[in-house]
């Protein structure tokens, strides 16, 4: 299979204008005849759904949850990206662009990163034109902050609240078009396969999740913004249901998979207290702008953080990287979390935390100044833990966030689906092998409202549609394959509860395939999950009916689908012979222990083609090439 | 410690539902409330019992979507805090809770202690937007908004739509839902030119939805896990009347 990235080439900073130029257009009159499908209401699915529906298509909306409103964008907290310059400190789109490809380790496609850049812009204005409170300054202008290794300051934020407001911004854009009766909204529905007529993606099968009804939706386009699959490691901070269903059943009907091995762990996670655990609840890095991060010079030191004196106290991160201190990129100051821990010096009950210490900039600031920067992060913390950071430094440790890989997307953000688009974090394309920080919201927003309304018309401009009714084979096919699986997972009858071997999934990902990987782990890895795999199969124990609200069956047919991925993230993280970004082979590192990328054999996105179950997946490359940023030893010191 | 729950149990809307006892006997105190239910859910699994419906899912207090009412009060006893918030060091060791599913007509039962919030959706489908199409905007510092009109507005845009306020209103109304939300907006010079079409709008549907009227309890207030003020409600009942004297029509029953 050739990968045709459909990038246009040229001056970069007129490939994403000259592209419009040349998409084909569908006439007004005339969009109302189609019908777009997406699934999804997050940042990326809710913006596109309300930008679809003004345009005039007819747009069908999908979400798991009871409301459109609860999809995880809502949980992102620091903020969003713009290449604004409002602060006249070297900004400008260039430098975003710049700053993007080389903190995503040059494994990201340099046309796609640009028009994010661009189009980040846009963003901003939009949001605020619809209400999004964004911080402002005492002269009513908008405030900004550095955030996560940038070195401008071109964050926006609302509070600790971004994500929440710029979905709010997105939900309510997209409930005026449900009530004008643009977008049909389906909540509590769930999406679990897609339908392929001709090579074309032309539906989804659903159920229902309060009546278990196993329906059939036909479209002539279907967009996938589905979010990232965190959620393979058992514990990470995305919300308990999120999950890569979707794009896995897309995947297994024909869309490539790519760089499944790019995953995020976030370096300021509040640590894992027992087994009961359910999730892990993400303190927002902008507290590292002021806290300090440290652990004891000395293993085992079991004194309370404040008895160990300032010469015994290692700030590991301002040791190491003096110039960005830290502030380092996130894949860096995880594997140092991990290193010190690794050598005995973590601290907390089960030595797997740092400190994260707001002492030095309380003294130096006065509490009021903290409390009114993160306040509502430190009550947070105080509210899980039970400890007091004004008092006492946070205890912190990296946990599963972010994943850069998912589908593989041309420019125009299609699949290798002709008709099935994936937008956000469930597409692979512009974060490379690490994501910045409030750069997750740019894109999700950057896709749904300004590239996807644009690119998307092209299809249905240059496509026939044969009529396909819900009694084509297709459709009955995937009905049937949809019932197979319920009947499955409720015929079990075994032993185990699905989180019971769920959790046994995620300790192996996270043990061999976690923030640093190696051959022989990864080998060990694809020999237990399919072992876990099969067990689970003829293990678990799920009550009840599929006719009706079961909340263990939703979870069940997740859960299946993560033994599936978790297989090809590790296959994906033993071909990829070098580290780079969040991939870190323990083989390939320098001198000094930072990531050493191999250009000569890697600079490739890896799209992975599913050939059936029990048969290995094929590779295929797309190449990819640096114009403008050159590939360079990324340096934080 | 052992943690005694009485749970709702309701299999269907249309079914009879019914308190059943259960006793969780090692609760840790690090656990958050919903690790507890897991913690019982998954014994109840165990024993072939089937488990307790709740909805739940980015469990840091900010999707909304869970919620049950603790002892009668609506996400438990700590103030502003979800339910999947609370952990379990607020509680002793032999403790009795009662857990409820949220109550209100407009809220009906799906089951067990899941309730259906459509409403608020379609309250907010009314009017409870700025109508900005996507492209049409202008420079973002094109529109300053005083730092403390923008504070208010992000008071009250904290909202979750969890549904604490309605479920724990004698009557229960929406007003502190539609308040915050038309306090959020209309503290913004971008929401002013649709300020009163939409205090009509979003009032009209939630009498179609059957809330009930505020009257000034403040029962809501004390139980927001993001601590919406009441003074919200004051401002939406100011929008609606300077709307109805300027013509705004269309609120059914008024």
């Amino acid at each position: 299979m050739e990968l045709d990235s459909k990038s246009p080439d040229g001056p970069i900073e007129t490939r994403w204008e000259r592209q419009r130029f040349n998409l084909k257009l569908v006439n007004p009159a005339n969009k109302r005849k189609y019908t777009i499908i997406v699934v999804g209401t997050g940042l990326a699915g809710g913006s596109a759904a309300a930008s679809l529906g003004e345009l005039g298509y007819n747009v069908s909306c999908f979400c798991f949850q009871d409301s459109p409103r609860r999809a995880h964008s809502i949980a992102a907290q620091g903020g969003i990206n713009a290449a604004k310059n409002y602060h006249n400190d070297g900004d400008s789109v260039y430098r975003l662009f710049y700053d993007t490809v080389k903190g995503g380790d040059f494994r990201a496609r340099e046309s796609n990163v640009y028009r994010l850049a661009e189009i980040s812009l846009n963003i901003i204005d939009q949001c605020v034109a619809q209400g999004v409170p964004f911080a402002r300054e005492y002269s009513g202008y908008l405030d900004n902050r550095s955030f996560g290794g940038a070195q401008v300051s071109r964050t926006f934020y609302a509070r600790g609240q971004t994500g929440q407001q710029l979905l709010l911004g997105a939900y309510q854009a997209l409930e005026r078009q449900i009530g004008a009766g643009q977008v049909a909204m389906h909540p509590r529905t769930e999406m679990l396969d897609l339908i392929v007529v001709d090579g074309r993606a032309r539906g989804i099968v659903t159920r229902h999740l309060l009546t278990g009804a196993i329906e059939s939706h036909i479209a002539d386009a279907v967009v996938l913004a589905t979010g990232g699959y965190a959620n393979v490691y058992y514990l990470s901070t995305n919300a308990q249901g999120c999950n890569a269903t979707a794009i896995w059943r897309a995947h297994k009907r024909g869309a490539l998979f790519a760089n499944p091995c790019f995953t995020q762990i976030h370096p300021t996670c509040i640590p894992v207290s027992g087994e009961y655990q359910s999730k892990l609840t993400l303190m927002s890095e902008s507290l590292r702008n002021d806290g300090r991060v440290w652990v004891p010079l000395k293993k085992g030191d079991k004194r309370l953080a404040a008895q160990i004196p300032e010469n015994e106290r290692d700030y590991f991160l301002e040791r190491k990287y003096p110039s960005f201190g830290n502030l380092v990129p996130r894949d860096v100051a995880s594997r140092n979390a991990k290193q010190v821990c690794d050598e005995g010096r973590g601290v907390g009950e089960s030595g797997l935390a740092v400190y994260l210490d707001f002492r030095d900039p309380i003294q130096r600031l006065g509490k009021s100044v903290i409390k009114e920067r993160y306040g509502n992060l430190f009550d947070m913390y105080e509210r899980i833990t039970g400890e007091d950071p004004y008092q006492m430094p946070m205890r912190i440790f990296p946990a599963s966030h972010y994943t850069m890989g998912g589908l593989w997307v041309d420019y125009n953000l299609m699949s290798t689906i002709p008709g099935m688009y994936v937008v956000g974090e469930a597409n692979f394309s512009d974060h490379g092998a690490n994501r910045l920080g409030a750069s997750a919201l740019m894109q999700g927003l950057g896709d749904g409202y300004f590239v996807l309304p644009n690119t998307i018309g092209d299809y249905l401009a240059s496509t026939k549609f044969e009529k396909v009714d819900t009694s084509h084979a297709a459709v009955r096919d995937a009905e049937s394959q949809v019932a197979a699986i319920t009947a499955r997972l409720l015929g079990a009858k075994g032993t185990r509860s699905v989180d019971a071997c769920y959790r046994e999934l995620g300790k192996v990902m996270w043990e061999y395939c976690g923030m640093a990987r190696n051959a022989a782990g990864l080998k060990q890895a694809l020999v237990k999950i399919p072992e876990l795999r099969e067990r689970y199969w003829h293990d678990v124990k799920v009550l009840g009916s599929g006719e009706e609200l079961n909340q263990a069956l939703e979870r069940a047919g997740r859960v299946a689908d993560f033994f599936e991925l978790a297989e090809l993230i590790c296959l994906d993280a033993l071909n990829r012979n070098e580290s780079c970004g969040g991939h870190f082979r323990e083989e390939y590192q320098t001198p000094e222990g930072e990531a050493a990328r191999d250009d000569e054999h890697y600079s490739y996105a890896a799209a992975w083609e599913f050939r059936g179950a029990g048969n290995a997946p094929v590779l295929h490359k797309e190449p990819l090439t640096f114009e403008y940023v050159h590939p360079s030893q990324r340096s934080y010191k | 410690m052992r943690i005694i729950l009485h749970i709702w149990r309701q299999r269907s809307a249309g079914e009879k539902g019914r308190m059943v006892r259960y006793e969780v006997p090692n609760v840790s105190e690090h656990m958050s409330f919903l690790e507890m239910l897991d913690v019982l859910n998954e014994d109840l699994t165990m024993r072939g019992e089937e488990p307790v419906a709740f909805d739940h899912d980015c469990r840091e207090g900010i999707c909304g979507m869970c919620g049950a009412m603790v002892n009668g009060i609506a996400h438990g006893p700590l103030p502003g805090t979800t339910l999947c918030q609370l952990h379990m060091r607020h509680f002793k060791d032999g403790d009795e809770l009662y857990l409820e599913p949220w109550r209100a007509r407009a809220f009906p039962v799906v089951k067990d202690l899941v309730v259906d919030r459509s409403a608020f959706d379609r309250i907010i489908a009314a009017g409870g937007f700025i109508a900005v199409a996507t492209g049409s905007a202008p420079d973002g510092n094109a529109i300053p908004v005083p730092k403390d009109d923008a504070e208010k507005s992000m008071d009250a845009a904290a909202c979750i739509g969890c549904g604490a306020c309605v479920a724990m209103c004698p009557n229960a109304s929406a007003s502190l839902f539609m308040g915050a939300k038309m306090a959020h907006l209309g503290l913004l010079p971008q929401g002013q030119p649709e300020r009163e079409r939409r205090a009509v709008a979003m009032v009209a549907q939630a009498n179609r939805e059957l809330f009930g009227s505020c009257t000034n309890i403040g029962e809501c207030e004390a139980v927001c896990p993001k601590d919406i003020k009441l003074e919200v409600i004051a401002r939406m009942n100011r929008d609606f009347l300077r709307a109805k004297w300027a013509g705004e029509e269309g609120v059914a029953g008024d």
